[in-house]
């Protein structure tokens, strides 16, 4: 009797699929794959982490070391679902973990949303790094103010990219369009407009604290709308966390905070507003804002709007940035009120029954919160579930076992598919065409570059 | 003299595993996870090994000397964590 080595495959490349990839590496002896739709690896590390963020930006070489540096194979621009399908996968693999995130942001529901220039923060996080099915983006600068809606980290990205000079932008591994576009920029005014009140907002302090410190900008907080109402007053000094009590210090901080000399870029922060409207002929002309009021309702407090107070507020961008949604993956089963895979602590569950082999890890397992470290202690979870199945005998060896096999059926579908060699190849020009403007990395942003650097040898 | 963990700190846990006198937290499996924003040196009980420094993977801990100006703030923030702790 032979015995081989069960063949594993980790599908999607970002954080969570490399935390599960790296543990996996270290605590089984399998067969490795990573199979990613895109032709980089790392998912939003690479594509939704801030550009400026150059330190958080060095975790992709930990990943490369635990992953590639240790024999994981690589399969990127092959799209499971569209190139090959789970039903084939499972064929080849003892074990398929899904890592796939979230594709999709969620709408806001308010008339005016499809406007040209009222564009989700994910698909102006994805144009400015470069992700190629972005590259092409309509965003249109040329006005003089820009609202956000959403009060969570990625709303306070999105305002500092948009108000940062783009000289200090000129340093990190923004995309050369995004960059080119933000130099001509007309904004000068960047609206965020937070639903809840400061004391229920999402950020965290190190995204505000960072925001304040923007060179020639000012952060503009009316005091009225920072005073807590009696509910949230009780609410922070009984029950919140550290980061709830330290962002209402802040932003008492920034409050009483007069306007910098020499100014050219304001982001204004507002709370207990909503968007009710987006208005404009053709593209967005304004945004019609309603107030709210917190309001306990049982042992939650929830922001409730009032009537007889909406105004307008003009501007040519709105960008909303009020979370994802993941979307179903063919052939498996889906959680439609969550948006993930329904599972168990990570094994993928049919009618309640786990699908053998088929786990999540990552927002398609937990739904979109945590940060990047979240992924590290989940994926510990769900591998945990594939060595306890593995040990039990659960996980019948795949129909089709040879390599080969597989190998040959990925080829005849995607014969582009982009191996580790092929992503070093990537990874050294772009981080040799930055070299040469001392940035750590200048991006290849669409797929035709990003295949004929996979396919350089040197 | 104490170790300081600046606010990129994406939380993968990587120094908590190898600090000698559980000085780090919130430690592993603490529901406190959930609700922190990065993960906090206790100065009290720091013994400036150092291990932590290169277990991180992006970097980002330093000895308080060698903290950069514009992260000062960081060496406030991680002793203010233990200290409404305490108080709490």
């Amino acid at each position: 009797m032979t015995i081989s080595r069960p063949r594993v495959a980790v599908i999607g490349a970002g954080p969570a699929g490399a935390y599960t990839a790296s543990l996996l590496r270290t605590r089984c002896d399998v067969e490795l794959d990573i199979l990613e739709r895109l032709a980089t690896p790392w998912g939003l590390l690479r594509h939704g982490v801030a550009p400026d963020h150059l330190e958080v930006k060095t975790l992709q070489d930990r990943f490369e070391t635990e992953t590639f540096g240790r024999g994981c194979r690589f399969m990127g621009n092959l799209d499971v679902g569209t190139d090959i399908s789970h039903d084939e996968l499972a064929l080849h693999y003892t074990a398929l973990f899904y890592a796939t995130g979230t594709q999709q942001d969620r709408p806001l529901g308010v008339p005016g949303e499809d406007l040209a220039n009222s564009l989700s923060a994910q698909e102006f996080v994805y144009w400015y790094n470069g992700h190629p099915a972005y590259r092409d983006l309509d965003v249109d600068l040329s006005g003089e103010r820009a609202v956000i809606i959403g009060n969570g980290n990625v709303a306070i990205d999105v305002a500092r990219i948009l108000v940062k000079d783009p000289d200090e932008l000129r340093c990190t591994d923004i995309a050369d369009h995004a960059l080119h576009s933000l130099r001509g920029s007309k904004v000068r005014e960047v609206v965020i407009l937070g639903r809840r009140g400061p004391a229920q907002a999402a950020f965290s302090n190190a995204a505000l604290r960072e925001l304040g410190d923007v060179r020639g900008i000012d952060v503009h907080v009316d005091p009225a709308e920072i005073t807590l109402d009696p509910a949230s007053e009780r609410w922070l000094a009984e029950e919140a966390g550290f980061t709830a009590r330290r962002n209402v210090q802040l932003l008492k901080g920034l409050a009483a905070r007069g306007p910098e000399a020499g100014s050219h870029r304001r982001v204004v922060l507002r709370f207990l507003r909503s968007p009710f409207a987006i208005t404009g002929r053709d593209r967005v002309e304004s945004v019609v804002v309603r107030r709210n009021e917190i309001r306990r309702e049982g042992d939650r407090l929830q922001a409730r709007e009032i009537q007889g107070h909406d105004e307008t507020v003009d501007c040519s961008l709105v960008l909303r940035a009020v979370g994802y949604l993941g979307a179903a993956i063919p052939g498996l089963p889906f959680d439609g009120d969550r948006c993930v895979l329904p599972n168990d602590h990570g094994r993928v569950v049919r009618d309640g029954a786990p699908v053998p082999g088929v786990y999540a890890v990552g927002w398609v397992k937990r739904g979109p919160t945590g940060i990047l470290g979240t992924n590290k202690r989940d994926a510990e979870e769900t591998v945990a579930q594939f060595v306890a199945d593995l040990e039990a005998g659960t996980l019948p060896p795949p129909s089709m076992p040879s390599r080969d096999q597989l190998d040959e059926l990925v080829a005849e579908r995607k014969p582009t598919t982009i191996t580790v060699e092929g992503w070093r190849a990537i990874d050294r020009r772009e981080r040799a065409r930055g070299a040469a403007h001392s940035r750590p990395r200048r991006k290849l942003s669409s797929t035709p570059d990003l295949l004929e650097a996979a396919s350089d040898p040197n | 003299m104490t170790h300081v963990i600046t606010d990129r700190c994406v939380m993968d846990g990587s120094c908590v595993e190898v600090c000698p006198v559980d000085c780090i937290l919130p430690a592993r499996d603490d529901s406190e996870l959930e609700i922190v924003e990065q993960l906090y040196i206790d100065p009290r009980l720091c013994i400036d090994c150092g291990s932590c420094v290169s277990a991180c993977p992006i970097d980002v801990i330093r000895a308080d000397f060698e903290v950069a100006d514009d992260r000062a703030y960081a060496i406030v923030l991680n002793a203010s964590f233990f200290e409404q702790r305490t108080e709490g």
